[in-house]
Order: structure tokens, then sequence, then C-alpha cells
């Protein structure tokens, strides 16, 4: 008898009990479902995250002022100024590990038009910083090095703002807004970016060159950055080295003794950003893990109603055995029943795991992705606990007597 | 299929022994017994006799606990449980008494299923389990489930699968314990047919009237042969 003749036998055996061959499967097919909906979710939580992060910059450094202490109260981060124009050339070209760094400083202003007014941040910065933030341009154009060095009155707006000034959906570049009574000229719309993790929206925002920020917003040009310098390392593995070579760059500018604490500080979004991911992975993993219990436990449904099924065909496998069907013929028959249901179950929890993921990352907003390896292991595993589960039973039923058998009432 | 007058089954001393409890019960006690190929045999006994036992040891369903038992020259007792498998399916055709035809399967379905086992080909399986049914007299009901069927039906049924492998000897243990006088002698009426086309067969009753169509009657009581006689078989006739 050839191998491929027990799968009819196996089948139809199946097909003559199919509420409960599909109750049988039911925990093979719960089990692959968790696991791939769980995965697809956790993949699209890592890529999300992963999103978040690459929106707010790419291998992102931020590099901030120190504290004053005036009478005992500390002024916090950036309330003292001590990075200067130099110290930003320094990064820009002493640390190798720094591919651009940008300055950036922030104001609330009032944005308008003939008719319109909208109140919004406005941020001096130089070209790079777009660059830093992965931030490209829709229409128009972004300000050039030529409109920083002549304080130009050019300004770039975010798409909230756009919206809100002359409306949504109308082109700004070419028109002019004013900003305390100062004449910009539109140059270019943002990319839409949408919102931060904490709800903040990105595109409400507004960009004019940092010469003409501190000329027009801040009131003179003056020897310190009153704002933070924004750098981004070469590399995602290149953020700590460019983390340890500006510090000993500024520490060396600013003539620190090795006792002195720094009079500056730079948070390692990379780092934040690999943390999270991280969490997400191990969370990932733990969730598959229960999957895999589930999976198990399936298993042990399958070999309970094959060890119920050989009970209750111990006469059909008696004439089986009587008409010449070797021992091995009937251990094959009933593995390949126990495999063809797991693996049926195996089938369909991928196709249920696939819906579900969908639904579940439409209903909290997520992305997903169906990962195709995850799929394949999670059936090649149903298959396995199919052949594992179902090896006892089948070999209970190969080893009956077949006089035994027969007389089975 | 053997020549005529050929020894197909040799035994000797045949003894089975079951132990229940602490007392030994002796369904076979030392059985001799040889049947050449071409004869039609009806053992007989009353219940508890050790018939049937003898029948599943001749079968190869069960083996003797000592004794020697030769089938078509194999010594039977040497044959690993695969090896078993393979004479009932290539040797022997066994007809049971409860028909023992696989529920909600079709007759031909159940008719191939030794040729599925001896690994036939699908389309030469149809053909082979086709003619058998037809030789029965059931080429009409081929895809009728036993459910469907009367009791002769499937006993007929039982005998098509017992012969579509070509076996050299068949087994009936009881073939019309389960059915009316009617239909007995029409089950009896397709043996005598196969018979007269060579095959040899031994089969159990309790019923003389049906061991009056086999050629030989042996007599079995408390596991031992007591008679055994050559007879003028009467003729079945099958009813219209």
């Amino acid at each position: 008898m050839r191998i491929l003749n027990v799968l009819p036998i196996a089948l139809r055996a199946l097909l003559r009990n199919k509420t409960r061959s599909f109750l049988t499967t039911l925990g093979v097919i719960i089990g692959v479902a968790s696991v791939i909906s769980m995965v697809a979710v956790g993949e699209g939580a890592k890529s999300r995250v992963a999103g978040v992060f690459a929106a707010m910059g790419t291998n992102m450094l931020i590099v901030l002022s120190g504290s004053t202490a005036t009478g005992g109260v500390a002024g916090g981060f950036g309330s003292l100024p001590t990075l200067t124009w130099d110290d930003l050339r320094a990064i820009r070209t002493q640390a190798p590990a720094v591919r651009w760094a940008a300055p950036a400083q922030m104001s609330k202003v009032t944005i308008s038009n003939e008719d319109q007014n909208w109140t919004s941040t406005l941020t001096g910065s130089s070209p790079e910083f777009f660059d830093i933030r992965n931030w490209t341009i829709d229409k128009g154009s972004l300000f050039a090095d030529a409109d920083l060095d002549a304080s130009a009155k050019v300004i770039v707006l975010g798409g909230t703002v756009s919206d809100k000034v002359f409306g949504p959906g109308v082109d700004p570049v070419g028109k002019t807004v004013r900003i305390r009574a100062v004449p910009f000229l539109v140059v270019g719309l943002l990319h839409r970016k949408g919102q931060s993790p904490m709800g903040t929206d990105y595109d409400d925002a507004a960009f004019v060159p940092i010469s003409t920020f501190q000329n027009q917003i801040q009131g003179g040009l003056q020897k310190f950055i009153a704002g933070i310098i924004l750098v981004s390392a070469i590399s995602s593995d290149d953020t700590t080295r460019a983390q340890a070579e500006i510090t000993s760059l500024l520490r060396d500018r600013h003539h620190l003794a090795s006792a002195d604490e720094d009079d500056f500080s730079i948070r390692n979004l990379a780092e934040m950003a690999s943390a999270q991911q991280q969490g997400t992975q191990a969370l990932t993993a733990l969730l598959a893990a229960i999957a895999v219990v589930s999976l198990v436990v399936g298993g042990i449904g399958i070999m309970n109603i094959m060890l119920v099924s050989v009970t209750e065909r111990t006469r059909e496998i008696g004439v089986r055995m009587a008409v010449g069907a070797k021992p091995w013929h009937i251990l094959a028959q009933f593995l390949a029943e126990a495999v063809t249901l797991s693996m049926i179950g195996g089938l369909m929890g991928v196709a249920l795991g696939s819906v579900l993921a969908r639904v579940v990352a439409a209903r909290l907003g997520w992305t997903y992705s169906t990962r195709v390896d995850m799929a394949l292991l999670s059936f090649g595993f149903s298959a396995l606990v199919g052949v594992g589960f179902g090896l006892y039973p089948a070999r209970k039923a190969s080893r009956l007597d077949p006089i035994e058998a027969l007389r089975y009432e | 299929m053997a020549a005529s007058g050929q020894e197909l089954v040799v035994a000797k001393d045949l003894v089975k022994t079951y132990v229940l409890g602490d007392t030994e019960l002796h369904a076979l006690d030392g059985v001799s017994l040889t049947v050449n190929s071409g004869e039609f045999v009806a053992i007989m006994g009353s219940s508890g006799s050790g018939k049937s036992t003898l029948m599943n040891v001749l079968g190869c369903l069960d083996r003797p606990t000592s004794g020697s038992y030769v089938l078509d020259g194999m010594e039977v007792a040497r044959l690993s449980r695969g090896q078993l498998a393979e004479v009932r399916n290539q040797t022997i055709g066994f007809v049971f008494q409860s028909f023992n035809l696989l529920s909600r399967t079709s007759a031909i379905e159940n008719v191939e299923l030794p040729l599925v086992y001896a690994g036939v080909g699908r389309r030469e399986r149809g053909e082979r389990a086709r003619a058998a049914l037809e030789r029965v007299g059931l080429g009409d009901r081929m895809d009728h489930h036993p459910s469907q069927l009367s009791g002769g039906q499937q006993q007929r049924v039982a005998i098509a699968r017992s012969i579509v492998n070509s076996p050299k000897i068949m087994f009936a243990d009881e073939p019309t314990g389960n059915l009316d006088t009617k239909t007995s002698m029409d089950v009896m009426a397709v043996f005598q047919d196969l018979w007269r086309a060579g095959l040899t067969i031994i089969f159990v009753t309790h019923e003389p009237e049906v061991a009056r169509f086999a050629s030989r009657m042996i007599m079995v009581r408390d596991g031992k042969i007591v008679s055994d006689t050559e007879q003028q078989p009467l003729v079945a006739k099958k009813a219209a």
C-alpha cells in the first residue's frame, strides 16, 4: 500500500464526523490564530514605535544649554545660554560621528494674513533641521543657506498652519503672512507628519531662518544660541559615539575642569527608541509564548479525541486488520487523521489570525504586518503538534489484537 | 488457485488455552486437521465447543498456544504480525457472522478495502471490486451503504470482499448465523458457486441443515474433533 492511499482514508473518516472534527481542531485554530494575530499586532506596535521616533528625527540627539541658579532656584536646562555659534560650528566640523547639526529657537507667535490668524510655534533654524527631522517639502522649497546669510523674511509652513491661515487645500506658496506686522514670503509647505505620541500636532508649526528669527522675533543677533542644537548621528549605531564626541568637544571648548559638571546636557533619542522597541519586542515574545501554550493545549485536545476515536472505532480497526491491514497501515491512518486535523486547524488559524490582526489593528488605529515566516512557522508547529499528540493514540490503535478488536462491542 | 487435492491446511495438535482467573480453559485441546484444496468443509459444534476459536486460528486472526499450523506451505506460528496481515490479505478470505462491513462506506469501497492494503491502484481496484460484486449478484447495489442493504445483501458484500483478492481459501464463521432460512439458502448457493469454481471453503455452523451443503463435515466438541466425514453435498438453490 502506498503511503498516499492513507490520506483519502483519513480524510473520509474525518468527514464522517464533521462537527467533532471541527471542535477538535478548534484548539489548534485558536492557538495558531493567537500566534499570528499577536505577532502581527506586536510587529505593528514595533513599527509604530519606530515610526514615531523616525518622525521625531533620525538618529537624533538634542544638545541643551545649562541652567541658571539664581538665589537657590535652578532654572532648568536651557535657562542659561551656554551654547555658542562657535560650538555649533565645532560640532558640525570636529565630531566625526555627527552628520548634521542645526540650531533651533522657538517662540509662540501669531501668524496672520488679511482675514485669518493662527497662533503657532515658530522655529528659527537652518536647512539641516529638516534633514535631521526627516521632513520633506510638499510644495515650494525650503529656505537655503543664502536666506540665512541674508536674514531673508521667508517662511516655511506646516500643514495645519497653512490650513488655518489660508484654508484647507489652498497652496500657500508665494503668498504673504505677517508676524508682528512684519511680512514673510511663504516659500514652502511641509509634508504632513501627523501627531506625536503625546498628541502634539507636528504640522502646527512654521519655520524661518534662525538669523531672521533672531532679528525679527528675538531682537538682535546674539553670541549665544538661546535654544537647542539638534544633532543627527551618521547612523543609528553611532548615536552613543556622537554623544561622547560632543560631550568632550563642548567640555573642552567651555574649559571645564574634570571635576566640573557639564554646563549643557545631551539627550539621546535613538537610545530611547531602541529601549522602547525592546520593550515591545519582549511583550511580543511573551504573547507568542502564551499562544504557543494554547497551541499545545490544542494538541492535547486532538490527542483526547483521537483516543476516543480509537476506542470507538476498535471494530473498524479489527475489520481492517482482518482484511490485511498491517500495524503500520493502522498507525499511518490514525496519524494521518491527527495531522490532517491539526494542519487544517493550522490553516484556518492562519486565516483567522490574519483577519483578527486586521480587526484589532483597525480598532486601535495601529498598523499591523502579517509575517509570512510566522504563518509558516505556526502552521509547521501545528502539524508537529498533530504528529506529537497523534502518535500515542495511533500506536495504541496499531497494537490492537485483531480478534479482540473484532469482538469489541 | 492451488491444484485440487494439494494439502492447503495442515494443523497438528493445536491447543489454545485461555486463563480465566486461576482456571485454565482449553478452547482447543489438541486438534489435528488436514484440508486439501478444492474441499468444502463444514465445522459443526455447539456453542462453546471451540469451533470459532479453531476458525480464528485457521484464519490467522489468532495464534495457537501450542501446536503447528502450516497454511499453504507456511508455518504460521513463525510469522510476524505484519506477515500475518499479509497472509490474511493475500491467501485468505474471511467472512463473519456479523458481516463486519465498514458503516457509512459504500459497498464497492468495502469490497475494495483488501485491495487498498494490497497496494492495488485505484482503477484496477474499482474493476476488481465491481467484478466481485457482480459475482455475488450485487452489481446493481454497488453504491449502497450497509445500512441500505438487507442482511443477506450485506453478507454477500462481505463475501465479495473476501474473494476480491483471489484467495486460496475462504474461512466463514457462522456466515448464516444472522440470516433467516431463505437468505441462508441464498448465501450457501453463493458459497457453492465459488466452491465449484475451485475455491476451498471452510465454514463454521451450528445448524445441521446448513452443514448439509458442504462436501465434508467435521464435528467439534470440547475443543476436540469427534467426527470427520465426507458427504454428498445438498445443492442449494437460489431464490428467484
